[in-house]
């Protein structure tokens, strides 16, 4: 118990005085995750469209793989990732091992299947709503996408949070593929394994705590910037 | 609008699912009418036919012909469903949303947009999210939504049937207004009164076919067939 309330109170030191080495892994943390977050968007958010409007052969088959893989496990991702990226692997060439990038790739990975079938299931529910007006209407393909994704924008914003909040609570995959190197690779959650393995449970109950308000803090500001939980919105 | 949509002819049209037929063989000729009604019980296909006329249900058997061919009148058709679907957006959104689908650019839909939503009794709620207002409202905005690409003809599927009897007398001022325009209404309804009063021909269907067809006035004063007698006298028909 001691143990935690002093690593509350080193959250609130560190905190407090803008710990330099706190920021600078608070911010990559943020900048590996929002970059991933934002790729992983633009592909699981039109593909959860597609899948709610078009009808085709395997779709059913697509939509179990896709949910199977909401449980990827993330040193699995890791681990391919690296093959895929180390020095004898196929994109090694690119130098991307022990990078920030090489973490934005493995959390991608990892979150486009999540925000992808959340997505779907509003989509799909939307979809059943509209079909009859959009058929009658005559509207193309990308049309009926395009007013799913618009109108179901705030439902969407829930399945882009969730694949916010696995991505950066993440530490098995990006430590992997990030070796979690000081001033280069290194982000809240290697952090908390680092100072755990090292025996600084305060101090990794510090960055902890601090995870957990980054992630509640930007939970907030999206949900009042969108407007959301007002009334007469959707 | 054009006027080539008719003579619209419906050749041992059919539609299955399931192995079950919902409709058919139906054969008509619609010459271009101000407003044709089409009755007849529940389960009789009203709603599959005007589906299959407007081309959003699919065609299992027999050919359905526009004078102006299948593509040329879909551009030309607007539906009207019973249950009324409102998208998740304002009201005007939601009106302009037809010409927006169809390349118009905002400033001019918003401009046509205000003058439906007037004509239809909507211009003080413009802003308003479309799944707040009341089911007249929604009906009034699908009927403002549907016309105002000004198509050539609009089916509607039973547009009163869950609206009282000020909400249908106002949606039946905006049909006559939309007859006296020129556009041609097909309407499928259970409700003897609101036949009466709009149709100009009668489309009488029992079990998925045709029983009986003819311009409104003979057909309400002396109908040929006797299930479409005993219908209109309220018996249950089957």
């Amino acid at each position: 118990m001691a143990e935690l309330w002093s690593g509350l109170a080193q959250a609130f030191w560190l905190i407090v005085t803008a710990d330099a080495e706190l920021v600078e892994i608070a911010l990559r943390s943020l900048q590996v995750t929002c970059t991933a977050l934002l790729l992983a968007c633009l592909i699981a958010l039109p593909l959860a469209a597609m899948l709610a409007v078009r009808r085709f052969r395997w779709r059913r088959a697509v939509i179990a793989v896709l949910n199977a893989l909401m449980g990827l496990p993330p040193v699995v991702v890791g681990l391919v990732v690296y093959v895929i990226l180390s020095r004898s692997g196929p994109l090694g060439v690119l130098g991307l091992l022990f990078t920030p990038t090489a973490m934005i790739i493995a959390q991608m990975i990892i979150i486009v299947p999540l925000i992808a079938s959340i997505a779907h299931q509003s989509l799909r529910d939307l979809w059943h709503d509209y079909h009859d007006l959009l058929i009658s209407m005559n509207v193309s393909q990308s049309q009926k996408m395009r007013t799913l994704l618009w109108d179901a924008r705030r439902a969407l914003l829930t399945a882009a949070l969730a694949g916010f909040g696995r991505g950066i609570g993440e530490v098995g995959g990006i430590m992997i593929v990030g070796g979690n190197i000081d001033h280069a690779t290194r982000v809240l959650t290697t952090a908390i394994a680092l100072e755990t393995g090292r025996g600084e449970f305060a101090l990794a109950l510090a960055l902890g705590f601090v995870l957990i308000a980054l992630t509640v803090l930007v939970n907030v500001c999206i949900h009042w910037l969108s407007q959301t939980e007002r009334e007469g919105r959707w | 609008m054009v006027s080539d949509l008719f003579p619209l002819v419906v050749t041992d049209a059919a539609t299955q699912r399931r192995g079950k037929r919902l409709v058919g063989p139906v054969s008509l000729t619609l010459l271009g009418e101000s407003c044709v009604v089409v009755i007849g019980p529940n389960g009789s296909g009203k709603t599959t036919l005007l589906r299959l006329l407007h081309g959003a249900a699919r065609l299992t058997e027999g050919s359905i012909a526009w004078a102006c061919g299948l593509d040329a009148a879909r551009e030309q058709q607007s539906f009207v469903f019973q249950r009324p679907i409102v998208l998740r957006r304002s009201v005007m959104e939601n009106i302009i949303y037809p010409l927006r689908m169809r390349g118009v650019a905002k400033k001019a839909a918003l401009g046509q947009g205000a003058v439906w939503a007037e004509r239809v009794g909507l211009q003080d709620m413009l802003e308003r999210p479309a799944t707040v207002l009341s089911g007249g409202e929604q009906q009034k905005l699908a009927l403002a939504r549907a016309l105002i690409t000004e198509p050539g003809v609009v089916f509607l599927d039973e547009p009163c049937a869950a609206l009282d009897g000020r909400a249908m007398r106002e949606i039946e001022e905006i049909l006559q207004d939309v007859k006296a325009s020129g556009t041609k209404l097909i309407l499928a309804t259970h409700d003897m009164g609101q036949a009466r009063r709009l149709a100009d021909r009668v489309v009488f269907l029992l079990n998925g076919r045709v029983q009986e067809t003819g311009a409104a006035a003979p057909f309400f004063d002396g109908p040929e067939t006797e299930q479409a007698a005993a219908f209109l006298r309220g018996d249950i028909v089957e």
